[in-house]
């Protein structure tokens, strides 16, 4: 998840409305080959935008299955490594499923896959939920610079980026558009 | 900007209600298996406690446990404090042992402000009730209930109280839950109501965002929630009231009293409650009656505060008062 | 002792002149005076006013050596341009007996700072039950005329009355704290706005207002001489000019800090605020200026109350009650009166030198500053602005409330019988 403010002007389109949809076609298809039907999936978006790809993967996986699919939020922020690094910010929801995680094939779903500390975030915070089977992650943009051992399971597109770049994502829910944004980051 | 929560009017708007909203989050924590978040791992907070006040402490330490920081309980019966330590020294040890913040209950008022504006330590300094002056966390704790009960669980989140009609009866004037109320809950956007017998409210009672009534009957009638106050028997023999009968029927709810409340208006008590003086058994132990919610909520409340006093490199919280020189 | 002669200064405030000391009096008070071999001390347009003497100091020796002694309490009053204080009886042993009297009256005489005139008990041990020796304390060497159970009221007004009437077998006069025990258990500060929102035990203005007017009616009774110690509200102050206005013989003073700090202080919950009887509102500091212009008030007097460092470094609750002020007194007062053209110096000289001299029968102060009177001075820079620093005060307590505060005026010199006790603003 890449928060840094990219500035209208000079930042260009990579992904466009209909080509997130059917990026999140595709990946819910590859949940439901790899998971052999996705029967006991539960999605957790990592808010704020992950939610939304979570409900709308989950519309899609139901689509396909003709099955009701789990789907919630699980907010990281009480378990980031940066809290020292920042003012508190203020909780996002975390919204189990009723029948809860133990057992089941979480994907867990976010925007952007950076350093992959959100993610070590996510699975600490999972792991105060409950015991899932395994944990997957989908995220619609990879633009690399890992900074820990951690890779997607479903990647919308990888974008290869520099670190003078941001990467934007924008989703009708929250922003009125669909669309991924490259941009260049903001010099003081 | 300060790192201190020292007095209900410190707070604005947007902190208080940014704080219920923490709260609301964090009370979902209570459902999880794993009652526990790792935020304030590292950090060290010290329950300094020169008043017994079980309730206030154990609701501390649960949030503080919640958070996983590391709980120091400083009692001060039998510690060196009863020995004629000042409350500086006491400070100072604690600071020595590199404490990161002191949550302060203590018999004489501004003593949190003194400890925290002092230059005797750097910790941040929570006020767990000093004297007849301040009891903020208290004061949330009441107005995230009231908001849950007359606004809703999910519908709260970002609303105040404005327009809601509160009531707070009994011994205002020795009572910090009231100050620390009305300016919480004034904030809020509530209209508030102080109830008592003339010689329970303080002189100078005038300048607070309130009205003051001494008639409880008349206000019952047009509440959404009805505060009834702790009234030490011991008020009676300094003269405050003639007796414990007298003080019941003019101020004590009964059944019938809250049989005059709106349908949907909440009885609340910040506990321990003397049954049979300012409330009835029977309003004690209603379905409108929030105490046992109070104590819960209570606990989400501290871990909110705490969270965004210590969760961070700074706090998310504004102060407004002045600062000594 | 050779001869000073003062050239150019403002004789309380008046016209540049010269004043010549020889030895211990004032030889010539004139202009272009000149004398042979005399010490020249250029007041450059400074102002002269005759030493000042305060009724109400708190020394704490014996007893409280560690807030001030003798000796530190009376270079502190050198400083403030004092030549003369009156040392509260509220010392321990209580000064009840005049063995512990003459013994304060004599280390002043010792240390020859500022001529120390002891208080006398009321009660014994301040305990408003049982007169103290007051005759005796009269007639021995520290000849007591003022009594005072200051600290605490003489509230029983069976005790008061026959005070009132005791004393005036020799001319003493009874100083009374106005406050009723009753109305003020567990107080902290003013009772009012500010007490309702921190929290703190209010001290009502009314438990002042009814001991003063019990006692001006107890005064007219018996035919008395009554004087009130720091009064501190606007109610006091009607009633006083009330009694006035009857021929009540009553005098009041004031201290500086009630002319100058308001109870919105205690905001602070620092206890340097802390003083009994408390700080009170704006409307009471204005009524105070005017009624210690217009006489009904008649003195300024310090209350100076020492403290060591812990007893109010800690929460307000703890912390004892009092602020120093010898050495700020002039100060508070210029900016309080004098800058807002409600007195000039003569009315300052009448006020703190005179009139508190008359009140307490001190002998050889509060005289005017002409030929043949006592050389007891003090020379006042009134164009000096300085903020306060508590680490140059001579009292061995900083407990004052106007650390780092602005402040007009400063003494340069003081003279106690022709001697310099402050030279430069430097104690000799």
């Amino acid at each position: 998840m890449d928060t840094q403010d990219t500035q209208a002007s000079d930042a260009r389109p990579v992904l466009e409305g209909p080509d997130i949809a059917r990026v999140l076609t595709r990946i819910a298809h590859e949940i439901v080959e790899r998971a052999k039907g996705a029967d006991d999936v539960v999605l957790l978006g990592i808010p704020t935008r992950g939610v939304f790809l979570a409900q709308r993967l989950a519309a899609k996986l139901e689509e396909i299955t003709d099955r009701k699919i789990p789907c919630g939020s699980l907010d990281i922020t009480m378990y980031r490594d940066d809290l020292r690094m920042h003012p508190p910010r203020a909780l996002a929801r975390t919204e189990i499923p009723g029948d809860g995680i133990d057992g089941r094939l979480v994907v867990l779903v976010d925007d952007v896959l950076f350093s992959g500390r959100t993610v070590r975030a996510a699975l600490d915070a999972l792991n105060d939920v409950g015991r899932p089977r395994a944990v997957q992650l989908a995220v619609l943009v990879d633009r690399g610079h890992r900074e820990l051992p951690i890779r997607a399971d479903y990647v919308g597109k990888n974008l290869p980026t520099s670190l003078r770049e941001t990467v934007k994502v924008q989703l009708a829910e929250e922003d009125g558009r669909d669309t991924v944004l490259l941009g260049a980051k903001q010099t003081q | 900007m300060q790192r201190h929560l020292i007095s209900a009017a410190d707070l604005t708007r947007d902190d208080a209600v940014l704080i219920l909203d923490t709260a609301e989050e964090m009370a979902r924590v209570a459902d999880r298996p794993i009652k526990k978040l790792p935020t304030l791992r590292g950090r060290t907070i010290v329950n300094l406690f020169f008043e017994d006040s079980t309730r206030t402490r154990i609701s501390f330490e649960a949030a503080e446990k919640r958070l996983s920081a590391d709980v120091i309980n400083f009692s001060a019966k039998g510690s060196s404090v009863s020995k004629g330590e000042s409350l500086k020294d006491t400070a100072q040890t604690l600071e020595a042992m590199g404490v990161d913040a002191v949550v302060i209950r203590h018999g004489a008022s501004g003593a949190p402000y003194r400890l925290a504006n002092s230059g005797w330590i750097d910790a941040a300094v929570i006020n767990a009730g000093d004297g007849t002056h301040q009891h903020p966390t208290q004061a949330l704790l009441d107005a995230f209930t009231m908001r849950r009960r007359l606004v809703g669980r999910d519908a709260g989140l970002g609303q105040d109280l404005s327009g809601r009609r509160i009531t707070i009866v009994g011994d205002v004037l020795h009572s910090r839950v009231a100050r620390s109320n009305v300016d919480l809950l004034h904030t809020l956007g509530a209209e508030v109501t102080v109830v008592a017998p003339p010689t329970l409210v303080p002189v100078g009672v005038e300048t607070w965002p309130c009205e003051v009534s001494y008639d409880l009957d008349s206000t019952l009638t047009k509440s959404d929630a009805v505060m009834m106050l702790r009234v030490q028997r011991e008020r009676m023999n300094a003269a405050f009231f003639p007796t414990e009968r007298e003080y019941s029927r003019r101020y004590g709810l009964d059944g019938e009293r809250m049989a005059r409340m709106p349908e949907h208006a909440i009885v609340m008590h910040p506990g321990p409650m003397v049954r049979g003086m300012e409330i009835t058994a029977e309003v004690a132990d209603s379905d409108r009656c929030t105490v046992v919610e109070q104590v819960a909520n209570g606990v989400s409340i501290r871990m909110a505060v705490l969270y965004l006093l210590l969760g961070g490199a700074e706090p998310a919280v504004t102060h407004a008062r002045i600062e000594e020189k | 002792m050779s001869k000073i002669l003062i050239r150019g200064a403002k004789v309380l405030g008046g016209e540049s002149q010269d004043v010549l000391i020889d030895g211990a009096v004032i030889e010539a008070v004139g202009s272009g005076l000149s004398a042979e071999g005399a010490e020249v001390v250029e007041a450059d347009g400074k102002v002269l006013l005759p030493g000042l003497v305060d009724l109400h100091t708190h020394l704490r020796e014996p007893g409280r050596e560690d807030s001030e002694t003798v000796l530190t309490g009376t270079r502190a009053a050198a400083s403030g341009g004092y030549t003369a204080v009156f040392a509260m009886a509220n010392t321990f042993p209580v000064a009840d007996t005049a063995g512990v009297v003459e013994q304060v009256y004599r280390l002043g005489q010792e240390h020859g700072y500022c001529d120390v005139q002891p208080i006398g008990a009321v009660t014994v041990g301040l305990e408003g039950r049982k007169l103290a020796e007051l005759g005796a304390m009269h007639e021995s060497a520290a000849g007591v005329t003022v009594f005072s159970d200051d600290g605490k009221c003489v509230d029983d007004a069976v005790i008061m009355r026959r005070a009132l009437e005791y004393v005036k077998a020799f001319g003493g006069v009874v100083a009374q704290h106005a406050q009723e025990p009753r109305l003020t258990e567990g107080a902290q500060m003013n009772e009012g706005i500010v007490s309702a929102e921190l929290g703190l035990g209010g001290w009502p203005a009314v438990a002042e207002e009814s001991i003063i007017a019990r006692d001006v009616l107890l005064a007219e009774h018996v035919g008395s001489r009554v004087h009130i110690c720091h009064l501190s509200t606007a109610g006091s102050v009607e009633i006083v000019r009330w009694a006035k206005s009857r021929g009540i013989d009553v005098t009041a003073e004031v201290t500086p800090h009630h002319l100058l700090l308001t109870d919105e202080l205690v905001r602070t919950y620092n206890p340097v605020y802390k003083v009994n009887p408390p700080l009170r509102t704006e409307r009471d500091v204005l009524a105070l200026r005017e009624a210690l212009a217009d006489g009904t008030i008649d003195i300024v007097a310090t209350d100076h109350a020492p403290h060591p460092h812990e007893d109010k470094d800690c929460e307000w609750a703890a912390a004892a009650m009092g602020m120093v002020g010898l050495e700020t007194a002039l100060s508070v007062v210029q900016e309080t009166m004098v800058e807002t053209g409600l007195l000039d110096w003569a009315g300052v000289a009448e006020r703190m030198s005179f009139k508190p001299a008359r009140i307490g029968r001190a002998q050889g102060h509060g005289r005017p500053v002409s030929a043949g009177e006592p050389a007891n001075l003090t020379l006042v820079d009134t164009a000096y602005r300085g903020s306060v620093d508590p680490a140059g005060f001579a009292s061995r307590s900083r407990n004052t409330p106007y650390e780092g505060r602005e402040l007009p005026g400063r003494v340069t010199h003081t003279w106690l019988r022709g001697k310099a006790t402050l030279v430069d603003g430097k104690l000799t």
